[in-house]
């Protein structure tokens, strides 16, 4: 089962790392990821996709609880978030192409960011299925290159973590 | 007045208490031991880095006490890390100091640069880079308190020579803010009432207990606790010494090469109350046929422990003295309910004594050739009550396991969750640092004993009257006992043929050496090197072919015990 998890961490050299050398250890894959800092500079979070079962979710919990420079872990599974992903598409658009990808474009509200004769640079967010649904889409006119920022995800509702 | 970062170091051991540290200098470290020449704090030296972790490492179990390591950067810093992954696996306190190289070439590829932190993350509680003067002494306080704190582990400190050399003014903080690491110590009581209904409603209870009964100094309340109920107990390797082993509720340890009935009471147990143990797989066999009948009370300080191999019924997050304590409170409140459970259960204890007289420890002696079990069992006779015993990795350390009745906490001193061949020699050598008066007992195998021999030259320079017994077959003995079982007798690479002359190695480095092949000579030998002033070898050439029985094979349940070859 996938989880969406959000980690509070110092905001210190070697953390990340530390993260993911846990996850490394054993052997536990990481979909995605993405850290920054928050609201107070010192705290940085860390938002981080993974799967297992309910055993190996409890592992993973209670081991990113046990890293000295872990604040507070959220798992989002069985709550209510919002979840938005930034992708950046190079597509191929010739002359016989160009006015679908730009029709594709403006259907999920993305934005062409970069133009050449012979492509576009299509900016899209949202959440992962959307970005997934955009890029089936363009495929047949031929994706050059594509990066994914991987998941960020908020609880729904007006309780927050302080200073995060 | 400003201090420099060595004088700042040395300054916040001393105010952690610290009062003996080992280690083995070099080129990014040698400011720290320039100002060690005028520290009251002693410094031995160790003749590999490994095995100051270790000396370190056996000076915490020892006492108690945060153990403290010195070595140089690069390959000093990198030979101290079988000695942390040690100290991690069983949990003991201990800061590890490094040098680094300085700051500006960190990341360049310069002489004798390692990336410690990166190397040490997945073995140490947690980790330094210092990289600014004003950080260190906070970053000291913060070290000793995670190490000793929560569940126990060693904390390495990588400290640059320029950080070493620089100057600040020294202010040791007073207390410790880390917003993250909050240990639970207070077990929750509703859990607590929860698992003394469960107790008291079992008919087949056992009582297993590994190493956290000893890091939370709870042998008494331990002692207390199973006696209050009648309760039978099985330690682990680790928890050993907790529990003494003549008491009559004892059976000694579970496992791999646990008692047999031991292991048929877990196997019977319809509740088992583990306590600071973590359900290791030297001890729980093939999980489908572990305790299967049994609910499960888990008692541990370490949430990650909790669940991570078997299924638990009743989770208590908490310090084991802390939650034994509260239980023992329980027990006394339910006064007349614990007497009548103690009655309900006494026809289990009946069918444990049964088991016992069925296959009681044992092993067949001979006349003309040295049994392993019987020089256990006579060290065991003729050493005091609070000889402290270490031992390497292998069948010499199960059969003192099996075979030596402990009956004080902190005086089996063995690498349990990592099994470091090398440990005991250097532990022992620790432990004696710490307690000079005390008999320190090294067991050990010629397989072994090699790993970190050279440490009798510590032991003479310091010294340290360390007794090492070594168990000589000529074998890596446990290897060769799985070829035997497992491989059909192809004894590939564990004949170690070359014969040693291990009363010459020990005349060697200025020690004694004694040596016997004959089992009447074998007290004699015993006693003499026990009156010998100094550190003693006493080499026992014993049964070559001789295995630790009984035995579970890897993958095998419990019940499936090999009794006898």
């Amino acid at each position: 089962m996938k989880h969406t998890i959000s980690v509070l961490v110092e905001n210190e050299f070697g953390v990340l790392s530390r993260v993911a050398g846990l996850f490394s250890g054993r052997g536990f894959n990481i979909e995605s990821l993405s850290v920054a800092p928050t609201v107070d500079p010192s705290i940085s979070r860390i938002t981080l996709v993974t799967r297992g079962d309910e055993q190996i979710l409890e592992q993973i919990n209670k081991q990113l609880n046990k890293l000295i420079s872990t604040i507070k872990v959220i798992d989002f599974t069985g709550q209510e978030f919002v979840e938005r992903e930034l992708a950046l598409i190079k597509v191929t658009a010739e002359e016989d192409t160009r006015a679908e990808v730009l029709r594709i474009a403006d259907i999920f509200r993305a934005k062409v960011i970069d133009v050449t004769a012979r492509s576009y640079t299509i900016e899209v967010t949202g959440a992962p299925g959307k970005v997934d649904a955009i890029l089936e889409l363009l495929r047949p006119m031929g994706i050059k290159e594509l990066v994914r920022s991987g998941p960020v995800v908020l609880g729904r509702g007006s309780k927050s973590w302080k200073g995060a | 007045m400003k201090k420099t970062g060595s004088q700042i170091l040395l300054e916040c051991l001393q105010l952690e208490g610290v009062d003996t540290v080992f280690g083995y200098p070099g080129g990014t470290v040698i400011n720290i031991y320039d100002d060690l020449m005028g520290s009251p704090i002693r410094h031995i030296l160790n003749r590999h880095e490994q095995a100051a972790v270790h000396a370190a490492d056996g000076y915490a179990r020892a006492t108690g006490k945060v153990g403290v390591a010195i070595a140089t950067s690069g390959p000093g810093a990198t030979n101290t890390i079988t000695g942390i992954a040690t100290a991690y696996m069983d949990s003991i306190p201990m800061v590890i100091i490094t040098g680094q190289v300085p700051t500006a070439l960190i990341g360049n590829d310069a002489f004798q640069e390692a990336d410690m932190v990166g190397i040490t993350r997945p073995v140490t509680k947690h980790n330094y880079l210092v990289k600014d003067i004003n950080d260190l002494a906070r970053i000291i306080k913060e070290a000793f308190y995670i190490a000793r704190t929560g569940r126990p582990g060693p904390v390495l400190v990588d400290l640059p020579k320029d950080v070493q050399v620089a100057t600040a003014k020294f202010t040791y903080p007073e207390t410790v803010e880390l917003r993250g690491y909050k240990p639970t110590y207070s077990g929750n009581i509703r859990q607590i009432e929860k698992a003394v209904k469960m107790i008291l409603s079992a008919k087949k209870p056992v009582v297993y207990v590994g190493g956290g009964v000893t890091l939370s100094n709870s042998s008494n309340e331990l002692q207390d606790f199973a006696e209050a109920l009648q309760a039978p107990v099985t330690t682990t390797l680790m928890g050993m010494a907790s529990f003494p082993k003549k008491h009559p509720l004892s059976l000694g340890m579970l496992g791999m090469h646990g008692t047999y009935y031991a292991n048929m009471a877990v196997t019977n147990s319809d509740l088992l109350i583990a306590i600071g143990a973590r359900f290791d797989d030297r001890v729980t066999g093939k999980i489908a046929t572990f305790a299967p009948h049994a609910k499960i009370i888990h008692i541990d300080i370490d949430p990650t422990s909790i669940k991570k191999n078997v299924r638990v019924d009743l989770p208590i997050v908490g310090d084991v003295q802390d939650v034994l304590q509260k239980m023992i409170t329980k027990l006394i409140e339910y006064g007349d309910e614990v007497k009548a459970h103690v009655e309900e259960t006494s026809p289990w204890l009946e069918e444990i004594e049964g088991w016992k007289k069925q296959h009681p420890m044992a092993y067949k002696n001979s006349k003309t050739i040295i049994k392993p079990q019987f020089v256990i069992e006579k060290i065991r006779e003729l050493t005091r009550d609070d000889a402290i015993i270490t031992t390497e990795v292998g069948q010499h350390q199960m059969w003192t396991a099996q075979f030596f009745d402990f009956t004080q906490p902190r005086t089996f001193l063995s690498s349990g969750g990592l099994g470091t061949m090398g440990f005991g020699l250097p532990s022992a050598l620790g432990a004696q640092a710490a307690f000079p008066d005390r008999q320190v007992i090294d067991i050990s195998g010629d397989g072994s004993f090699q790993m970190n021999s050279q440490e009798l030259a510590t032991l003479v320079q310091y010294r340290l009257p360390v007794k090492i017994v070594i168990l000589n077959n000529n074998f890596l003995g446990m290897v060769r006992q799985w070829q035997q079982l497992f491989f059909d007798r192809r004894y590939s690479q564990t004949c170690m043929e070359l014969p040693i002359d291990f009363v010459k190695l020990a005349e060697a480095y200025g020690a004694t050496g004694l040596s016997t092949s004959k089992p009447e000579e074998v007290e004699d030998v015993i006693r003499k090197a026990l009156e010998t002033p100094g550190p003693v070898i006493m080499e026992f050439k014993i049964a070559r072919e001789e295995n630790v029985l009984p035995m579970v094979p890897a993958g095998a349940g419990l019940n499936e015990m090999v009794l006898a070859s």
